[in-house]
Parts: structure tokens; C-alpha cells; sequence
């Protein structure tokens, strides 16, 4: 983008100086252009290997697109052809029975959460490198949280369906398990983290490793623990809605019936109660997030 | 707490005189500390009434859990094997492409919803709220939704990936730019440089890094929502999964979950290995 009608101030090298460096920045820019269009290559035979393999071809995608639109122009139609929003009374008909779905749901959340959190802030200092010296335990305790972060939520949740019968506490569980494994993890990084001063100094007082961890550790990882824990409870709330398909309480066999019986009011009536639902929790825990000091910004 | 001989014992009552602070907190404090507690309890006590848990069907649900985990070994696939990997190989191949997709998707997207990319406000709020309302979605009832418009299959697990990480990555991608630094879009304007050579030459370069990393890293967590999405028809390892976990076959169930657990390793290595390799860290 030169402009070739102002004067020119710069000095060029003379030609002889300037033609090796030339070749060089021409080499390198051949090379990196090779190389991104072998990236290039390479993602594109991958990706055409995996339409393969899930039975997608473009005709398909491009036939079945179109079902996109009407689907969605479905969902917002009431049964008499209306608009859903000029009768919001209709549309939400069943809003007591939602709404007490939508409290079941968040409380399978708020609990899973709590106690999951709870059992992860317990293991995750025998997980940690700097508190716990013995290396079995060490290598249990993460294991398990690998084991429990792992396995999807939902397994979790048909087993417990089958043990301990349909209703929301096999989805307690289901969440109570996973949140051990996530929170596990980032809990004991947080504490292989730490300033090592306070916990020498209890240790200099003859302090036993519950004192330790109490007065040592936990001061200086509970914004992070908090912060974490917040941040899951979030997702937790949103893995809680699906929790009803396999039939771990929650709102999610409501609106897994609504889907299989294209009652499609009810289907984007439920959406929007889960949506407004999750977006306010999201902002009430980001809120919270802030104010605590150090949050963890992802 | 048991002190050498040859030490002064420490006096306890003259400390707490002078260091009231530390040596006990004031009442306001702890009665505020314990008030937090019980309101944080309290829903927990509102679940256990509310839906009706009683320390039987814990006892009963949990015995009974432990009969299934002796009857998971030894693990066996049965005369399965070949169905299960293939069954695997499409749950990859989902998460593969949803998450491709989305990342393509994204971008595009991401750059009308920063603020040092684009100028108008109300476009920025309108693609970053429809950001969140995708994400507020879990990708299982996308793929329910998806079943509804394209049928039972793979195609409708690929399609529910990608919409709700096209909400995650919108998010993420935008949150990129926007952190990015100012000086290279600087530099180039001085150089008389327009939007869009800023866009490619300053603002590029930052963010390809990080983007590399989190499509990387959504690979890895895509492969495990992948394997759930067959619960509900979506095609991949899920709907073998719950086939037999609701026949009550618990070996292969075993079997199942272990050829999940070392398929989401295989592809947690490969993507740490190419995350290091693009970012250097």
C-alpha cells in the first residue's frame, strides 16, 4: 500500500546488499506457505475420512439443511398455527409443573456440586505432590479423579438408574462423581501451587497434616477453590437438565417426551425456561467469580 | 499439645488479651461463618425432603451397585469387538467433525462479535447473546433436536457438536481477540496499512496460537461428549453402551468403558503432544 505521489524518505540498501536478504525472506515465506498448505492437506483428508467413517456426505447435508428452517419455524408455532409469543399463556401452560421441574433440576445441581466439591477439597491435598510425601496414595488419589472426570456424567447416570431406581438421586450421584474428578484435578494444581512458607512454619510447630492442610494450604487456594467450584456448579446446572433422559430427575424427561412427541410448543417452551435458567447462573457465578480475589479466568 | 520441658509454657490467656484478633475471632464473625454454612446446607436438607431419599434405598441402591462392579469382571466384549471399535472409530470421527465445524464456523463469527473488530454495538450484542443462548443448550438435547430435523444417525451426533461448540468457541474466540495486543494493529496502521491487512497481519498472528490450543483441547472433551450422544440415537459407542447397561450385561459394560477410557487417552496424548508443537509450551 504505497503511495507513489508522496516523496520518498526511507533509504534503500543498494541492490547487491539487498538481493541475499530478499531470497531469504522469499525462501522462508515458500517454506511456511508449503507447510501450512501441507496442514491444509492433511485436514482435509481427516476430515473427509471422518464424514466417511459418520456416513455424511455433502449431498446429505445439503437435502437435509433445509429441514433446519422448517423445524425451527415449528417450534415456534403454537397447535392452532399462532405465534408462540402473542400467547404466552398458552404457551407456557404447564409452567407450574415446569417451574417444579426447573427447581428439581438446579437442586440436583446445587447438591451434586456441594458435595462434590466437598469430597475433592478433602482428597485433593493427599493428591498433591508437595503435601502428601507417600507416592502410592499420590497416584490413587489421582487416578481416581482421572477415573471419575473420564467417564461422562451420564454413564455414571444409567448405572446408578439401574442400582438405585429411577429419580433424581442417581443423577445426584452421577453429578457428585464427576464433580470429584473435575474439581479434583484443578483443586490439587492449585495446591501443588502454593507458597510452601506457611505450611515449613506449621510443620516447625510439630503440626499433624490435617493442621497443615487447614491452616497451611486452605488460606491460600479457597479464593481458587471457591472460584472453581462456582464454575462448575454452572455446568453442573446444564448437565442436570439432560440428567432426565435416562431418567435422573430434572426437567430433562419432560423435555425428552415433548421431543419425541413433536409437541413443539412445550419443546421451546422448556428451552427458553432452560436457557433464561442457565444464563442467569452464569451471570450470578461470573458475578461472584469477580469479586473473589485471584479468579481463575477460565 | 505437648511442649519440651525447657520451654516457658506458652500463656494462653495473657496471648489471647493481647492478640484478641488472632487468638479468637469476634462473635459478629463466627455467628456470620455459621449462618453461611447453614444456608449453604439448607438446600441439601430441601433435596433429601423434597425427593424423598431414605438412607434404605441408599444402603439398598449401593449394595446392590457393589454386586454390579463384582459382576463387571472379567471384562469381556463378548463376539462384539469389531461392531464396539467400529462404534468407537464414529464416535471420533463425530467429535472430529463437530468440532472442525465449529471452529470454522466460529471464527468468522467471533470476529463480528470483538470489539476491537467490529464497530457497531448492536451487532456485537446480538451475536455474543446468541453465543450464550447455543451454550445455555447441552449438546445432548441439540442432538435430540438435530434427530428431529435430520433423523437418527451420526450425521445429527456431528451436527449437535458443532452447534454447541459454536456457542463455546464464539465465546472463547472473541474473548481472544479482544485480550489481544493493540501494538501490531498499531504498527500497521502506521505503516498504512487498512482493516483488513490489520486483521490478517496484527491480529491474526495472536490468536491462531490460542485458537490451535482450545480446538485441540475441545477435540479431547468432544470425544467424551461423543461417546454419550448414541444414548439418545445419535449414532458412536453410546447406544451399545446403554443397550448394555439396560440388559444388564456388566462385562461388557466393563469392556465398553475401558475401550473409551483408552481412546480418550490416546487422543488427550495426540492433542497435547500437537498443543506443544503449535504453542511451545
Amino acid at each position: 500500500m504505497t503511495d507513489s505521489s508522496k516523496p520518498r524518505t526511507s533509504q534503500l540498501l543498494p541492490d547487491g546488499q539487498l538481493a541475499p536478504l530478499l531470497a531469504s525472506y522469499a525462501r522462508s515465506l515458500r517454506k511456511s506457505r508449503l507447510r501450512f498448505l501441507g496442514f491444509l492437506a492433511t485436514m482435509i483428508a481427516l476430515t473427509l475420512l471422518a464424514a466417511w467413517v459418520a456416513e455424511i456426505s455433502p449431498v446429505l447435508f445439503f437435502t437435509k439443511l433445509g429441514g433446519f428452517t422448517s423445524y425451527f419455524g415449528r417450534l415456534a408455532h403454537l397447535d392452532n398455527g399462532t405465534l408462540v409469543w402473542t400467547d404466552p399463556v398458552a404457551w407456557f401452560w404447564g409452567w407450574k409443573r415446569w417451574l417444579r421441574l426447573l427447581g428439581e433440576t438446579i437442586l440436583i445441581g446445587y447438591t451434586g456440586t456441594f458435595i462434590g466439591a466437598l469430597l475433592a477439597v478433602v482428597m485433593s491435598f493427599s493428591g498433591a505432590t508437595n503435601l502428601n510425601k507417600n507416592s502410592v496414595t499420590r497416584f490413587i488419589v489421582k487416578r481416581f479423579f482421572e477415573f471419575c472426570r473420564t467417564v461422562p456424567d451420564l454413564v455414571f447416570a444409567l448405572v446408578f438408574v439401574v442400582a438405585y431406581g429411577v429419580g433424581p438421586l442417581p443423577g445426584i450421584l452421577a453429578i457428585i462423581i464427576h464433580t470429584i474428578g473435575a474439581l479434583g484435578k484443578q483443586f490439587t494444581e492449585l495446591v501443588e501451587n502454593i507458597d510452601m512458607g506457611p505450611v515449613e512454619g506449621l510443620e516447625a510447630t510439630g503440626a499433624g497434616r490435617v493442621a497443615i492442610a487447614r491452616f497451611g494450604a486452605l488460606p491460600q487456594v479457597l479464593p481458587g477453590y471457591l472460584s472453581y467450584t462456582l464454575l462448575r456448579f454452572e455446568i453442573n446446572v446444564r448437565s442436570a437438565t439432560i440428567m432426565g433422559f435416562v431418567g435422573a430427575g430434572g426437567i430433562g424427561d419432560e423435555l425428552m417426551l415433548s421431543i419425541r412427541r413433536f409437541y413443539y410448543a412445550d419443546i421451546s417452551a422448556i428451552l427458553v425456561i432452560i436457557i433464561v435458567t442457565v444464563y442467569f447462573i452464569d451471570i450470578l457465578t461470573s458475578r461472584l467469580r469477580y469479586r473473589l480475589q485471584g479468579a481463575p479466568s477460565s | 499439645m505437648n511442649f519440651p520441658k525447657i520451654w516457658p509454657q506458652p500463656d494462653i490467656a495473657a496471648m489471647s488479651k493481647s492478640y484478641p484478633a488472632i487468638m479468637g475471632p469476634s462473635i459478629v464473625r463466627r455467628s456470620a461463618t455459621i449462618a453461611l454454612c447453614v444456608l449453604a446446607l439448607s438446600p441439601l436438607v430441601l433435596a433429601w425432603q423434597m425427593f424423598g431419599i431414605s438412607w434404605a434405598q441408599l444402603v439398598h441402591g449401593t449394595v446392590q451397585l457393589g454386586q454390579f462392579v463384582v459382576l463387571m469382571f472379567p471384562p469381556t466384549p463378548s463376539r462384539f469387538f469389531w461392531l464396539f471399535l467400529y462404534a468407537l472409530g464414529e464416535t471420533v470421527a463425530i467429535a472430529f467433525l463437530g468440532t472442525v465445524g465449529a471452529a470454522v464456523l466460529a471464527v468468522p463469527f467471533s470476529l463480528l462479535a470483538a470489539r476491537n473488530v467490529m464497530p457497531f454495538t448492536l451487532v456485537r450484542v446480538v451475536v455474543k447473546r446468541s453465543f450464550d443462548t447455543i451454550r445455555s443448550v447441552d449438546t445432548l438435547i441439540w442432538a435430540l433436536i438435530w434427530i428431529g430435523v435430520v433423523g437418527l444417525g451420526p450425521f445429527a451426533g456431528v451436527l449437535a457438536i458443532m452447534t454447541s461448540d459454536f456457542g463455546a468457541f464464539g465465546k472463547l474466540f472473541t474473548e481472544t481477540l479482544e485480550t489481544a495486543d493493540t501494538k501490531p494493529v498499531e504498527g500497521i496502521a502506521s505503516t498504512g496499512g487498512g482493516a483488513l491487512a490489520s486483521l490478517r497481519f496484527a491480529l491474526l498472528p495472536q490468536i491462531m496460537p490460542v485458537i490451535v490450543g482450545q480446538i485441540l483441547y475441545f477435540f479431547e472433551s468432544n470425544t467424551r461428549s461423543a461417546t454419550i450422544i448414541g444414548v439418545v440415537g445419535a449414532g458412536g459407542i453410546g447406544l451399545h453402551l446403554y443397550e448394555e447397561i439396560r440388559t444388564l450385561e456388566w462385562q461388557i459394560v466393563c469392556f465398553i468403558v475401558i475401550m473409551i477410557l483408552i481412546t480418550v487417552a490416546i487422543i488427550d496424548q495426540i492433542s497435547t503432544r500437537l498443543r506443544r508443537a503449535f504453542i511451545g509450551i
